[in-house]
């Protein structure tokens, strides 16, 4: 038989799933960020005319979400290492919290500049 | 058992670079014909493109049941393309 | 506090279904004494599986409202809050029949990641001193109570994802005998642990030491293993 979310239901496991959708997002959007920065090459006007499609609120809320994504999947991946590399003690959910804090201050960080 | 020690060593040194990063987007206009953040790129970047595939196969085995050496090759691929791609990129914001 | 519980228990082996019973509520009762009750005084033909009743043998675990637990030292008031338990077989192992699982696949990793000691001395040579403030000794001593209940197999979600994986519990043994400075297979244990079913597909969700009815963290055997194994494979011992 299989477990379901009663059995997953603590916050390591719901850090590893942010983790986990986060890279897979992170992964997805890798190609597409680099067909833009490739326009530089010899389509700078498209590219000048995507980045002014960019200046939208809609754009600008998403690319915050992979601003959060990013630093999510950072500081979940720092606090593994963290966990796995040093001396172990019971300190998974200062981890946890010390990440979900950093990530958070990233995505505020990132809404105040643009 | 290689793969696993890399993964770790990979992990270090995406998380060095990452660092770096976070103000990328600020410095995205001074990077042409700055060595450095070449430099700096061209790292990142062969780290991502390794770390990317290792995360994938794991997401394709543990919850797609896609695995074997037939899967490995086509990430493997893959993530020489992301780099053939990448490099383009960097070249584009470098020139 | 109501007078009646109202229990669901799994019937049937893969296949089957729950089975709704009313038990009558006691202070201090156990899961496991629902099941013993059911079986019993309402239908003898329930299986199940329990020795010692105390906590020390690792037959009795089930899964409790969707979390595997070990059912003799589980208190109903504990887990059923609002007076309904489901009970069901443990997770990721082959179910024989009722809430009773064959367990083999399970013990079978405990000797694939070489959890058996491997003496270096004979009973000529005189005894280990083994410092008990040691790093190594200490270390083996936070993994050694595992009572093999399974509660930590049944609850990581990577023995589910990989089928081949060895799975908490098996590494868990492994890490105390790397620990054991008596012990002659360190570098064939590190080998048979260091691979994709082993330690390096551990994702820390921490289920395992979320779950452990003893307290132990496997979680932190299985990150000394991954240290080890790279340790060794950066000296060329693999």
């Amino acid at each position: 038989m299989k477990t379901d979310w009663r059995a997953r239901n603590h916050p390591a496991w719901w850090a590893f799933l942010v983790h986990r959708i986060s890279g897979i997002v992170l992964t997805l959007f890798l190609p597409f960020h680099f067909w833009v920065l490739g326009m530089a090459l010899n389509e700078a006007a498209r590219m000048d005319d995507f980045f002014a499609w960019t200046d939208r609120p809609l754009v600008k809320f998403a690319e915050a979400g992979l601003v959060i994504l990013l630093a999510a999947h950072l500081t979940g991946g720092l606090r593994l290492m963290a966990l796995e590399f040093l001396a172990w003690r019971g300190w998974q959910k200062d981890l946890l919290a010390v990440a979900a804090g950093l990530t958070v201050i990233a995505g505020v960080v990132f809404a105040y500049v643009v | 058992m290689v793969l696993g020690v890399c993964v770790f060593v990979h992990l270090v040194t995406i998380i060095v670079a990452m660092r770096g990063d976070l103000s990328a987007a600020a410095i995205l206009e001074r990077t042409q014909g700055n060595w450095l953040w070449f430099v700096f790129y061209v790292v990142f970047l062969l780290a991502v493109v390794v770390h990317a595939p290792v995360g994938m196969r794991a997401v394709l085995d543990e919850w797609l049941g896609w695995r074997g050496t037939g899967i490995d090759i086509l990430l493997v691929i893959l993530a020489l393309a992301l780099g053939i791609w990448g490099l383009r990129a960097v070249w584009g914001v470098f020139v | 506090m109501s007078d009646i519980l109202q229990v669901r228990v799994w019937r049937g082996d893969e296949q089957g279904e729950y089975q709704a019973f009313e038990v009558p509520r006691l202070e201090s009762q156990t899961v496991l004494d629902v099941v013993s009750h059911i079986q019993r005084h309402m239908d003898p033909t329930l299986a199940y599986r329990f020795a010692c009743r105390v906590g020390m043998c690792g037959s009795c675990a089930m899964t409790v409202n969707g979390v595997a637990r070990w059912t003799c030292r589980t208190h109903v008031s504990k887990v059923a809050k609002d007076g309904a338990l489901e009970l069901a077989p443990l997770a990721h192992l082959p179910v024989v029949r009722d809430l009773v699982t064959d367990m083999s696949e399970f013990f079978d990793k405990w000797a694939r990641a070489r959890g058996q000691f491997h003496p270096t001395a004979t009973r000529e040579d005189p005894f280990a001193r083994v410092r008990p403030d040691s790093p190594e000794r200490r270390n083996a001593d936070a993994g050694i109570e595992c009572i093999g209940c399974g509660v930590c197999y049944a609850s990581c979600d990577v023995v589910q994802w990989r089928p081949d994986y060895l799975g908490p519990a098996a590494l868990n043994r492994a890490w105390t005998l790397i620990n054991d400075e008596r012990d002659g297979a360190r570098n064939e244990r590190l080998r048979a642990v260091g691979d994709d079913a082993g330690c390096l597909a551990c994702h820390t969700h921490v289920s395992c030491t979320e779950r452990c009815p003893k307290h132990i963290s496997p979680t932190a055997g299985i990150a000394g293993l991954k240290r080890a194994v790279m340790k060794a494979a950066l000296r060329g011992d693999l």
